[in-house]
Formats: C-alpha cells, structure tokens, sequence
C-alpha cells in the first residue's frame, strides 16, 4: 500500500525582496514593503511530503527520524536565523518564497533516500503559502 | 467533481513493536515509540468523499449519514483505546499513523453510499500527518 507522509518543521529568516534587474521606482511599485533595504524576516513553516509503500516490517512510509535527520542537517541547520540575501543561491535571484521553496524541494530532492518526494510547501505567513512538486507539475 | 472534507478527532494510545525484531532493533527503529506501555495521541482524522453534486439536495453526500458512518466505524472503534490491544488490525500489524489510514480507508470505503472515498488523513500531530487515496 502506497501512502503519503507529511511533516511540518519551522525556521526563522529576513530577507529583502529587491530585483538588480529593475529600477529603484520599479523594485518600490514592485515590491512595496518587502522592498525595504534593511530587510525583514518571516516564521517559515516548510511541509514536505514524501510517498513510498508502506514497510511490513516498520508499518513505515521510512522512518521519521531519517527525515527529521535530514532536514535538521540539510535545511534548517542552512536557513535557520540568516539573512537570505546574503546566501549564494540567492547571490543572482530574488529570495522570495516561491525560489526559497524550489530552493529546499531541490535540496530534498538531491539528497533524501528514504522515500520519493512529493511536494514540498512552504507558508511565509499564516495567510501566504507556495508549493513546488518539481519542473513540469 | 466536488470533494467535502469532514474532520473528526479521537484520542488513542499505541506503541511499536515487531515481534521478529530482537530487542535491540525495535528500540533502534522505533525509539521513543518503542515503550511497552504505550503511549497516546490526539488523532485529527479528516475524511474527504468526492461526487457531482446532487441537483435535488445541492449536496455531494450526506454529511450527517457520512458523520455517523465515521463514528460507527472509526470512532467508536478508535477513540480512547489502546490501538495494539483493543483495534483488530493492530493485534498483527503496527499501528503507525500509515497503517492507521489504511485501516480506516478500509473501514470506510465499502460503508458510503453515493459519495467515493477520496482521501483519508490522520494527524498524529499538527506537524505529523499521512494521506491514503487507496493505492495498492
């Protein structure tokens, strides 16, 4: 049997919404708020999903600790209280939430073994949320 | 085609344990969880049904008949119970939260009349939770 497991882990982080590819009047009419120099941060809330058969023997998608493993290692311990926009991934795009989200989903997608990513959503605020289930979906 | 959500929470204990695990791996697998005595959660199932809606009523399923069908067959079954001890299919099987969507799809899915079972979720947690749409 084939089920789906969904885990919700939480990190903080600033960044500030700003295109080197538009004017200042552009980035402000753009951007607006998120357009403050100084930066501003979000309580993120990732939720990845990931599926497989569940394990006879386990009773398991995989086991949580793996999962809770990797992204304590891979994301959170990455993300967690930085400022986005000095990291490299965002050197040349814009970290909003829609590239931060494609960002983690590649990161999960790279790495995890345990079982097959589904999607990955990521909520900026109670009321924003983006999900990425790879190129083409 | 449009799906209606009902949640529904029960409070349950369980642990986990395979017997053809020596000791030692079942603690390795199963940490915490692995506690003879068990331990509990309050479960939030949500059951989603999907169908074209029906001219007549304006109403894709029942939502009081889809309501009892969930307390006859899951709630009563599951609420404050010991899974492992009290639920049939946990006297073999371990009752992870992926086992136990499982077992209340299979509750569920030959027990609604006009609406098809879509999806069935268990929280464990709010930050835990798993999805069964049926696939073998």
């Amino acid at each position: 049997m084939k089920a789906h497991l969904s885990r919700r882990y939480l990190f903080s982080a600033s960044h500030r919404l700003h295109s080197e590819a538009m004017s200042s009047e552009e980035n402000q009419l753009t951007y607006g708020k998120c357009n403050n120099p100084y930066g501003h941060g979000h309580n993120y809330v990732i939720e990845v999903t990931v599926s497989g058969t569940v394990d006879e023997k386990t009773g398991m998608v995989c086991n949580l600790t793996d999962l809770d493993g990797f992204i304590e290692r891979e994301v959170l311990a990455r993300y967690d209280h930085e400022n986005l926009n000095t990291m490299q991934e965002f050197a040349k795009d814009v970290p909003t939430t829609e590239n931060l989200c494609i960002e983690i989903y590649e990161i999960v997608n790279r790495g995890f073994r345990h079982a097959h990513l589904e999607r990955v959503k990521l909520e900026e605020t109670m009321m924003n949320s983006f999900e990425y289930a790879g190129s083409g979906v | 085609m449009v799906y209606l959500t009902r949640k529904a929470e029960f409070s349950a204990s369980h642990y986990y344990h395979n017997p053809d695990f020596s000791p030692d791996e079942n603690r390795r697998v199963f940490g915490k969880c692995n506690n003879p005595n068990g331990h509990g959660h309050n479960y939030t199932l949500e059951v989603t049904v999907k169908g074209e809606v029906d001219p007549r009523s304006g109403f894709v399923v029942d939502l009081k008949q889809l309501k009892e069908v969930m307390h006859r067959e899951v709630l009563d079954a599951m609420d404050h119970r010991f899974l492992n001890k009290e639920v049939p299919e946990f006297l073999h099987q371990i009752p992870t939260t992926e086992n136990i969507a499982i077992a209340i799809w299979q509750r569920l899915v030959t027990k609604l009349d006009k609406a098809r079972l879509h999806r069935v979720r268990v929280y464990e947690t709010p930050d835990l939770f798993v999805d069964f749409y049926g696939e073998a």
